[in-house]
């Protein structure tokens, strides 16, 4: 994938963004019958895809199956272009107990994505060349789908000092954030913002204003005032993001804000968008389909910064997803280990697994329930690579090969046969979904094939 | 009933009816010279303390020793917790001892529904964090049921520090599931977001207090006045201290205890005879044998598994 200019043209990434990928051979796939579905290309109806070569080598209504190609038979099954997760932890290095390169990117190519961004608040913080490049490195032989690094906008992520920016943009760095905290310096912030100009790539911010979280776990409001947890005020989220879209219009800089949770949050971009700030920003699918009142059993599955507000909340995101105001789905996929989960509410981490799920309960609790529009879903979460400048998956002749297949009808119990991550703290644990993801071709290559489903003849 | 005391919400009207008229009973046992009854005989009680306490510790204690339960208090100085054992771990290991109930205090919000899960024992909080102390609101039931006779529409005001307080939660419960009427009361930084929920009125000057039968004040905790909660002790006390003043003589005066004399109440009302602090700390031995005789007796014998104890969630 390479980079494009950004949408509004102002800010451009000085060098193209790279992923890597472990190599291999690329696939001969025939994908019979499918309904193929791409927003962006308005190409909605039964067809074959042939992909080759790493690319879609054809589209049309009936093909043949070259010599030693794979035969999907996918009738009643849909073809969308492969998802982007702009917000991934891959936990690598130093928590490889909770996941690693290669199971989190199956993990990904099991939820339908063609690529993810990881971000850097590993041990060590993806803060220098030199671990950046490691970690490259090692995703060139583990990583089944294509992933792309992010690294520390601060040494340490300790807010104080900017990372070597330029030099890790050169190094391959596919933006910059000090995500799981935020930038609490408005001086520090701002410096970033003018060294952006030399090293290019998008700034993504974890927005928070700690004085204002304290020692909050959840959401603030009845429910926390119900069970006796400090609470995480939506202006703490709200108030940074005004003031970083203020900075972002004053130094002319590009900016993503992570994981937006609250209605106050979209308030304050849909002015800042309005006014010309070069901002994007994302939602998550927990945040899009559960509210504080699920934290009622102080189940840790429930835990996550931000926290899970009130469905007032809820039904804003989701509007802001319809609108735009919100550009794309990210899962922000956090595994933990169990042991660290099994402890009371206010003691456990913040976090919560994603990427197997994402598209199935937004199916299940948008689509199905008639909330929103299929077409416009898959376009949100095919959309998350665009703010960082990357090329943006379609199913068009000649396009590299990335799309997913998937069935619609099918019904499913989450975690009911295990994960493909290697953690299982996930939020929708148990939940009935409908919609699952049946194969996943990433770059080419098949990335991801349910076990279930049966390998296909070869022609 | 439940199968375990986790929270008030858990318990209905008749609950709690039940529950104040078992220790009812058990207050003229206490009036004997023998103060044991044989119903818990051969069953285990185990006392587990995440943090210190005195009166809940020694009145769960005594209650089990008076039910002729066997019992074992164990508190986080000192054992395996010490050592960084999980406490799901610690909850396992003791359940290798058939306890017929666990009592835990732990400072996490939600420790005791944790060890509900872990446990086919009965679990009965003894105050999680700043969530909930479902024991002491019945223990303030049955003290002020006694004095007052009925507890329908009596008209209730919590003076404090609300948000910090597992007894303010638990008791706003409690006296509004009994048919009072709950007001809180305190600093605006003490008072948590979103409690009117609950369906109690909220007020941050003393100036209506003539109108309530019974003042109950919370313990002002002196860490709390590093923060910045409270401007200074002195302020604090001036506006939201209970003294002779502002307490009439038709009221009834309740703390959970212990009391910062000079702090959330003066010397005088502590003595009077409108307080009911001494009775509320003798309550506590009959109440706490209730809910341990309401949660165990008739309950499966030792080694049986309950009926509708959670099993835990096989690895994914």
């Amino acid at each position: 994938m390479s980079a494009t200019a950004a949408p509004n043209g102002r800010f451009a990434p000085s060098t193209t963004v790279e992923l890597d990928c472990a190599a291999g051979p690329p696939a001969t796939v025939l994908v019979r019958g499918a309904r193929l579905l791409d927003p962006r290309s308005g190409l909605n109806g039964v067809s074959d895809v042939l992909v080759r070569d790493g690319r879609i080598a054809e589209i049309s209504a009936t093909l043949d199956a070259p010599e030693g190609a794979e035969v999907v038979e996918a009738e009643g099954l849909h073809a969308f272009p492969g998802f982007v997760d702009p917000h991934v932890h891959l936990r690598t290095p130093g928590r490889e107990d909770e996941e690693d390169i290669d199971s989190g990117t199956r993990a990904a190519a099991a939820g339908g994505f063609c690529a993810i961004l990881a971000q850097p608040n590993t041990e060590p913080v993806v803060d220098s060349a030199p671990v950046l490049r490691s970690l490259r490195e090692r995703a060139r032989s583990e990583a089944r789908i294509p992933v792309g690094f992010m690294a520390a906008i601060t040494v340490g992520q300790e807010g104080e000092r900017l990372t070597e920016m330029a030099e890790l943009a050169d190094v391959g760095a596919a933006g910059f954030t000090d995500d799981g905290l935020p930038v609490r310096s408005a001086g520090v912030m701002r410096q970033a913002l003018q060294y952006q100009r030399l090293a290019g790539r998008v700034l993504a911010l974890h927005e928070e204003d700690p004085s204002l979280s304290a020692a909050g776990v959840m959401h603030e409001g009845e429910m926390s005032a119900l069970l006796g947890v400090a609470g995480i005020p939506s202006v703490s989220e709200s108030s940074m993001v005004a003031r970083d879209c203020g900075l972002a219009m004053y130094e002319e800089g590009r900016i993503h804000v992570q994981h937006v949770s609250a209605r106050e949050t979209v308030e304050v971009l849909e002015r800042a968008k309005a006014a010309g700030c070069q901002v994007s920003c994302e939602a998550t699918p927990h945040h899009l389909l559960l509210t504080d009142e699920a934290v009622r059993t102080l189940d840790t599955n429930m835990k996550m910064n931000p926290p899970l507000r009130s469905d007032a909340d809820r039904r804003v995101l989701i509007e802001a997803v319809r609108s735009g105001v919100i550009d794309c789905i990210a899962t922000d996929h956090a595994p933990h280990a169990r042991e660290e989960k099994e402890q009371p509410f206010e003691v456990a981490p913040m976090g919560v697994t994603g990427l197997e799920t994402a598209f199935a309960a937004l199916h299940t609790g948008l689509v199905v329930a008639g909330v929103m529009d299929l077409s416009l879903l898959v376009e949100r979460m095919t959309a998350g690579g665009a703010p960082f400048g990357l090329e943006v998956p379609t199913l068009r002749p000649g396009a590299p090969a990335n799309l997913c297949l998937v069935d619609l009808e099918a019904d499913w119990d989450v975690g009911e046969a295990g994960y493909e991550s290697r953690s299982a703290n996930c939020a929708f644990a148990g939940k009935r979904m409908t919609g699952r993801v049946r194969m996943t071709i990433a770059d080419g290559r098949v990335a991801y094939r349910e076990r279930s489903f049966a390998l296909g003849a070869v022609a | 009933m439940h199968p375990h005391l986790l929270s008030v919400d858990d318990l209905s009207r008749d609950d709690i009816e039940r529950i104040l008229g078992r220790a009812e009973s058990f207050a003229e046992v206490s009036g004997r010279e023998i103060k044991k009854v044989p119903t818990l005989r051969g069953r285990t009680v185990i006392n587990l303390f995440y943090e210190a306490s005195t009166r809940t510790q020694s009145s769960f204690e005594l209650a089990a020793k008076r039910l002729s339960a066997d019992l074992i208090t164990l508190k986080a100085v000192g054992s395996a917790v010490d050592k960084g054992e999980s406490l799901k771990d610690t909850v396992q290991t003791l359940s290798a001892y058939d306890p017929a109930a666990i009592v835990i205090r732990s400072p996490h919000a939600g420790a005791a529904g944790l060890v509900a899960r872990w446990t086919s024992a009965a679990v009965v909080n003894a105050g999680d964090g700043k969530h909930e102390h479902p024991t002491q609101a019945l223990l303030d039931l049955y003290t002020l049921k006694r004095r007052a006779g009925s507890l329908e529409g009596v008209k209730v005001w919590i003076v404090g520090d609300v948000l910090h307080s597992r007894v303010a939660r638990s008791n706003i419960l409690a006296f509004m599931r009994m048919g009072c009427a709950v007001t809180v009361c305190g600093p605006p930084t003490l008072i948590p977001r979103g409690i009117e929920s609950l369906g109690c009125e909220v007020r941050y000057t003393l100036d209506e207090l003539g109108s309530a039968d019974v003042v109950y004040a919370l313990r002002m905790q002196r860490e709390r006045m590093t923060g910045s909660f409270v401007p200074s002790l002195r302020e604090y006390a001036a506006r939201y201290q209970i003294d002779g003043r502002r307490l009439g003589t038709n009221q009834l005066l309740m703390h959970p205890g212990p009391v910062n004399r000079g702090v959330e109440l003066a010397a005088e009302v502590i003595d009077s005879p409108q307080a009911l602090i001494a009775e509320q700390v003798e309550s506590g031995v009959v109440v706490r044998m209730a809910v341990l005789y309401e949660l165990l007796a008739g309950r499966g014998a030792p080694n049986g598994v309950r009926e509708g104890a959670e099993t835990e969630p096989q690895p994914a």
